[in-house]
C-alpha cells in the first residue's frame, strides 16, 4: 500500500510508457542491427517524454501537446516500418515493446483529454468526437501492425492498407452494389415498412380494442427473427430487390407499430383532462397532444429501424438475388476468398448504416430537446 | 359592508348543484364520492372547497367541470349543463400540477387554448403579451416550462386559463406543491387578478388560512361520503392583503372553519 | 346470462380477448391469401388441362399443394407435427433436434454478450476515459452488419480450426452485449444523486456503493435489455447456421427449405424459431416479475 500511494500522484501510464521504451532500447541493443529495425534515436524520445509524464505532476497543454506529437512520430515510424518490410517477414520482440509503449502514451493522452472539462461548445464537441476517434484509429493501427507485421494470411484478415486499395480499383462495383442494397432495397423497405406501422397505429388507436391486442403480437412478431421469412419473400416477389424491400419492410413494420402505440398511450391523464376542459375534437388532441408525446418512441423506432433495414437487406440476398447488391458481393467473395473486398463492403455497410442511424439520433435531438432524457443537465 | 350589499344587487347565481351524488363503481365496493350535495355560485364569488383529503372536493370541481359525470341529481352551469358549458369553453382549469406541454414553449403553452377556439394568430400573440404580463411574467415567452421554477409554471398554467377569457376560474389545489412563500406571494396575485378580472373562482384546498384569506365564501366537505357539512362567508375588503391573517376577524372565521371541519370529522367516524 | 356477460367483458377488456380474435382474423387472412398466392399457379395447370374447376375446388387445391408458395396453416401444422412429434428427436430431420442446436449456441451467445455487456458498463460507469473512448465505438459497432457478415465470420473461424458451437455463439454474443451495455449504463446511473450522498453519509465503500446501491436499482434496466437480448441471440445462431455446409439448426433448415423449395418446411422451422423466441422472452419477464416482486418493485 504504502509503496502504491508514492505513484497515486503521478502517472502511472506514464512509468509503464518509460518501462516499455526502455524494455524497447534494450531488445534493440540486443538484436543484430538490421536495415528494417526502429531508429534508437526515436525510442530514446518517447522514454525522454514518458519521463517527464511520470515526474511532472502538472498536466498541462504543453507536455499534453508534446505527448501528441511524440506519439504521432512513434506511430508513422512503426508503419512506415512495416510497410518496408519484406511480404514474410515477422516483426521482432523489439517492435512490439515498443507498440506497447505507444499503447501506454495513448491511454495517458487519452485520459488526460477525457479529463478535460469544458463549458465551451465548440470545445465540448471537437472533444466528443476527437476521443472516440483517436482511440479507433488506435485500434487500426493496431490492426494494420498485427496483420502485415505477423504476416497474417489474407484470406484470414486483410490489413487495413490493403482493403483501402480496394476502394481504389473497385469502386464501380462497389457503388453499384450500393445502389441495389441500399438506395433500392433498404430505403424504399424502410419507409414502407415504418409508414405502414405508424398509421396502422394511429388507425388502431382509435380502438382500443385494437390497440389491446396489436401490442402483445406486434411484440411477439419483434421478437421472430424476421430474417428468415427471406426465403418466402424472394419466392412471392421474384430475386431482384422488391424481395429485399419486402423483407426489410416486414422487419421495421412491427418496432413502429409497438413504439406508436406505446407512445400514443404515455399521455398524462391531467393534460387529456386538460384538453377536455376545452372542448378539443380527437384530431387534434392526436396532433396537439399525444403525437408530441409519442414523438420519442417514433424516433426510438426510427433509430431501430435504420439498423434494421441495413441488415435486412443484406441478409435477405444471401437467399438469392442477382449478381449485385452487398449480400450478394459478400457472400460471393467469401467464396473467393477475396476477403479485402468483402471488408471493403462491410465498411461501406458499417459508414451507411453509421450516417443513416446519425441522421435520425440528430432528428431526435432536434425534435424532442423538451424530453428529460434529452435536456442538458 | 356596502360594497357587498351593491354587489349583491347585481348577483345572479353562476353554477347551481341540487341533490348531487357521485357513486365511483369499483372492483371490491361503490365509493361514495360526493352525496346529497346542494351549493349556489354567485357570479363573481371566490368560492373555496375545503376538507380533508378523500372528501370529494377535487370530485366536486371535476362534475362541475364536465370531467365527472354524476350519478344523480342536477347541475347546471351558466344556466346549461356542464357539458355545454364545457363546449363553449366558459371556464379556465387550473390543476394541482401545471401541466404545460414540454415541447412547447412559455407563449404557445398560452396559445393552445386560443389554437383550439380558432383565435387568429395575431390575437394569439396579443392575449397571451397580455396574460403573461398579467401574471408577472413578461420576457419569458421563449422559455420552455421546464426551465421555470415550479412556482412560475403555476403562474403560466393560470395565464393559460384566463387567456380565452372564461367566466369562471375553477383551481385544484393550484399551489398545493409549492413552498410556503411562493404560496403567499401567488396568493396575493390571484386575490389581485380575481378583483382585476371580476371571474367567478372556485378554488379547492386543503389549508385554512388560504381558503379563508382568499374567499368570500368557504365551502367546508366531509369525508366518506363526502357532503358539505357549512358554508362559511367573510367579509373582508377585496383589496385585502395578508395583514388581515393577524386581525381577529380573520382568526375567528379560521376558527370557525376549523370547528366546521373537526364536527364533520366527528361524524363520519 | 349475466355471468357470461362478465366474463366476455373481462376478455375483450384484457388483452386475451383482443389477441385471441386478432390471432383467428391472420389465421383467416393467411387462409385468403393462400388461395390467392396459390391460384394462378393453379389455374394455369387447370387451363393446361381443360379441366372445369370452381372456387370452392380452387380453394382446396390451393391448402393441399404439394409446393405452394404460401403453404395453408393446416399445412404447416402438419409438417410440424410430422417433424416434431413423428420423428425420433437424434433424427436430421427432427425439428427438436435442430431447435437444440440453434438454442444451444443462442444460450452460450446469450450469457456470454450479457457478461461481456454488464463488464463494458461497469467499466464505462466507473472509468470517465472509457465513457468518451468507448460508447461512441459501442454504438457505431452496431451499425456493422454484423448478420451480414456472419457465415464470413464462420468460414474464416472455420478455416483456422476453430468450429463447433463456439464461433455461432459469438455471433449472438455480439448482438446480445450492445442491449446489456446500453440498459446497464443507464441502470447503474439511474440511483438518485440523494441516495448516493446517503451511501457517502455512512462512508461506504465504492465496492458497498455498488452492490447495495447500483446493482439493485439497475435491474429494471436490466431485464429490459436481456428481454431484448434473448431474441436477439436467437436471430444470431440462425444467422449463424445460414452458411452453406452447416450441420444443423433452424437456420440450416430455413436454407435447405428455401433451396429445395418446400415452404411448408421453412414456416415450420420460422414458426418454430418464433415460439423459441417468445418463450425465453417470457422467461426473461418471469424472473423479471421474481426479483422484482423479492425487491418490492412492482411491475
Amino acid at each position: 500500500m504504502n509503496f502504491l500511494t508514492i505513484f497515486r500522484f503521478r502517472s502511472l501510464r506514464g512509468l509503464l510508457c518509460l518501462v516499455f521504451s526502455v524494455l524497447t532500447f534494450i531488445s534493440l541493443q540486443l538484436n543484430e542491427i538490421n536495415d528494417h529495425a526502429l531508429n534508437p534515436f526515436m525510442v530514446i524520445i518517447i522514454a525522454a517524454v514518458s519521463l517527464a509524464l511520470f515526474v511532472n505532476r502538472q498536466q498541462g497543454i504543453f507536455l499534453l501537446s508534446i505527448c501528441f506529437a511524440a506519439l504521432f512520430y512513434g506511430v508513422w515510424s512503426v508503419l512506415s516500418l512495416i510497410h518496408s518490410l519484406n511480404a514474410d517477414t515477422i516483426i521482432g520482440l523489439d517492435v512490439w515493446l515498443f507498440v506497447s509503449a505507444l499503447w501506454f502514451l495513448t491511454w495517458h493522452n487519452l485520459v488526460q483529454l477525457s479529463a478535460i472539462k469544458t463549458k465551451d461548445k465548440f470545445m465540448e464537441l471537437f472533444l466528443t468526437v476527437v476521443i472516440p476517434l483517436l482511440f479507433g484509429s488506435w485500434i487500426f493501427f493496431l490492426w494494420e501492425v498485427i496483420t502485415i507485421g505477423m504476416s497474417v494470411p489474407q484470406v484470414l484478415l486483410p490489413s487495413p492498407s490493403l482493403i483501402w486499395q480496394v476502394f481504389d480499383g473497385a469502386g464501380a462495383t462497389l457503388l453499384a452494389d450500393f445502389n441495389q442494397t441500399f438506395v433500392r432495397s433498404a430505403i424504399p423497405g424502410f419507409i414502407m415498412g415504418s409508414g405502414a406501422g405508424f398509421i396502422i397505429a394511429i388507425a388502431a388507436d382509435k380502438t382500443p380494442f385494437l390497440q389491446r391486442g396489436l401490442i402483445p403480437i406486434g411484440n411477439f412478431f419483434s421478437a421472430i427473427p424476421v430474417v428468415g421469412i427471406a426465403p418466402i419473400m424472394i419466392m412471392w416477389f421474384g430475386f431482384d430487390w422488391q424481395s429485399k424491400a419486402a423483407v426489410v419492410a416486414i422487419m421495421t413494420f412491427f418496432p413502429m407499430l409497438v413504439n406508436t402505440l406505446v407512445g400514443l398511450n404515455e399521455t398524462d391523464k391531467i393534460d387529456r383532462d386538460l384538453l377536455h376542459t376545452y372542448a378539443t375534437n380527437y384530431w387534434r388532441e392526436l396532433l396537439s397532444l399525444r403525437l408530441p408525446n409519442a414523438m420519442p418512441f417514433i424516433l426510438n423506432a426510427l433509430k431501430i429501424n435504420s439498423t434494421l433495414a441495413m441488415i435486412g437487406a443484406i441478409v435477405a440476398e444471401f437467399f438469392g438475388t442477382p449478381i449485385v447488391g452487398m449480400g450478394f458481393r459478400i457472400s460471393a467473395e467469401v467464396g473467393r476468398m477475396n476477403i479485402d473486398m468483402v471488408w471493403a463492403t462491410i465498411a461501406i455497410a458499417a459508414l451507411t448504416g453509421s450516417i443513416f442511424y446519425g441522421v435520425f439520433a440528430l432528428l431526435e435531438r432536434k425534435l424532442t430537446f423538451w424530453h428529460p432524457s434529452m435536456r442538458k443537465s | 359592508m356596502n360594497e357587498s350589499s351593491s354587489s349583491k344587487a347585481s348577483q345572479s347565481t353562476i353554477i347551481d348543484i341540487s341533490n348531487l351524488y357521485l357513486t365511483f363503481e369499483t372492483q371490491t365496493e361503490p365509493v361514495h364520492a360526493l352525496s346529497d350535495v346542494n351549493l349556489q355560485v354567485n357570479s363573481g364569488d371566490f368560492l373555496s372547497f375545503i376538507g380533508p383529503s378523500g372528501c370529494g372536493k377535487t370530485t366536486l370541481l371535476r362534475v362541475i367541470a364536465d370531467l365527472e359525470k354524476p350519478t344523480s341529481g342536477t347541475i347546471s352551469v351558466e344556466g346549461q349543463s356542464p357539458h355545454e358549458a364545457r363546449l363553449n369553453r366558459s371556464y379556465g382549469y387550473v390543476f394541482q400540477t401545471p401541466a404545460l406541454l414540454p415541447w412547447r414553449n412559455v407563449e404557445s403553452n398560452i396559445h393552445l387554448p386560443l389554437e383550439v377556439s380558432g383565435y387568429s394568430k395575431h390575437e394569439q400573440k396579443k392575449l397571451s403579451q397580455h396574460y403573461l404580463s398579467l401574471v408577472g411574467l413578461s420576457g419569458f415567452e421563449k422559455k420552455y416550462p421546464w426551465q421555470l421554477s415550479g412556482g412560475m409554471q403555476q403562474r403560466v398554467s393560470i395565464a393559460r386559463a384566463l387567456s380565452f377569457d372564461p367566466g369562471m376560474l375553477l383551481m385544484d389545489e393550484p399551489f398545493g406543491a409549492l413552498d410556503e412563500i411562493t404560496r403567499d406571494r401567488l396568493n396575493e396575485e390571484l386575490l389581485r387578478l380575481w378583483q382585476e378580472t371580476q371571474k367567478t373562482v372556485v378554488f379547492v384546498t386543503h389549508s385554512i388560512p388560504e381558503a379563508v384569506f382568499l374567499s368570500n365564501k368557504i365551502v367546508v366537505m366531509s369525508d366518506r361520503p363526502g357532503k358539505i357539512i357549512d358554508i362559511i362567508e367573510t367579509n373582508f375588503p377585496k383589496d385585502r392583503t395578508f395583514d388581515i391573517r393577524e386581525t381577529p376577524e380573520f382568526l375567528e372565521a379560521s376558527q370557525r372553519v376549523r370547528e366546521a371541519l373537526k364536527e364533520g370529522h366527528n361524524d363520519g367516524s | 346470462m349475466m355471468e357470461a356477460n362478465r366474463i366476455f367483458n373481462n376478455l375483450i377488456s384484457g388483452s386475451v380477448g383482443p389477441v385471441m380474435i386478432l390471432v383467428t382474423i391472420i389465421i383467416m387472412v393467411w387462409y385468403a391469401g393462400a388461395v390467392y398466392l396459390n391460384s394462378s399457379f393453379l389455374i394455369d395447370r387447370y387451363e393446361k388441362n381443360n379441366v372445369n374447376w370452381s372456387f370452392s375446388e380452387l380453394a382446396s387445391d390451393s391448402w393441399s399443394m404439394e409446393r405452394p408458395v404460401l403453404p395453408s396453416p393446416h399445412q404447416v401444422a402438419k409438417e410440424l407435427k410430422r417433424t416434431i412429434w413423428d420423428k425420433k428427436i437424434t433424427s436430421k430431420h427432427s425439428l427438436v433436434f435442430h431447435s437444440r442446436v440453434t438454442l444451444s449456441s443462442a444460450m452460450l451467445g446469450f450469457v456470454m454478450g450479457t457478461f461481456l455487456g454488464i463488464g463494458l458498463s461497469v467499466g464505462i460507469v466507473y472509468v470517465s476515459a472509457l465513457d468518451r473512448t468507448l460508447m461512441p465505438w459501442i454504438i457505431a459497432s452496431q451499425t456493422i452488419p454484423i448478420l451480414a457478415i456472419a457465415p464470413m465470420i464462420i468460414v474464416v473461424l472455420g478455416s483456422i480450426g476453430i468450429v463447433g458451437l463456439f464461433p455461432k455463439a459469438t455471433i449472438s454474443t455480439y448482438l446480445c452485449f450492445f442491449p446489456v451495455v446500453v440498459g446497464m449504463v443507464k441502470g447503474l446511473r439511474s440511483p438518485d444523486k440523494i441516495l448516493l450522498d446517503l451511501m457517502n453519509s455512512y462512508s461506504a465503500s465504492k465496492a458497498q456503493v455498488f452492490w447495495k446501491l447500483r446493482i439493485p436499482a439497475s435491474m429494471p434496466f436490466l431485464f429490459a435489455s436481456l428481454k431484448i437480448a434473448i431474441a436477439l441471440s436467437i436471430v444470431g445462431a440462425i444467422v449463424a447456421e445460414l452458411p452453406a455446409g452447416a450441420q444443423g439448426g433452424l437456420g440450416a433448415r430455413l436454407l435447405s427449405g428455401s433451396y429445395y423449395g418446400q415452404t411448408s418446411l421453412i414456416w415450420a422451422a420460422l414458426i418454430t424459431a418464433s415460439v423459441i423466441s417468445a418463450t425465453l422472452v417470457s422467461v426473461v419477464g418471469r424472473m423479471e416479475r421474481l426479483i422484482n416482486n423479492r425487491m418490492g418493485l412492482q411491475t
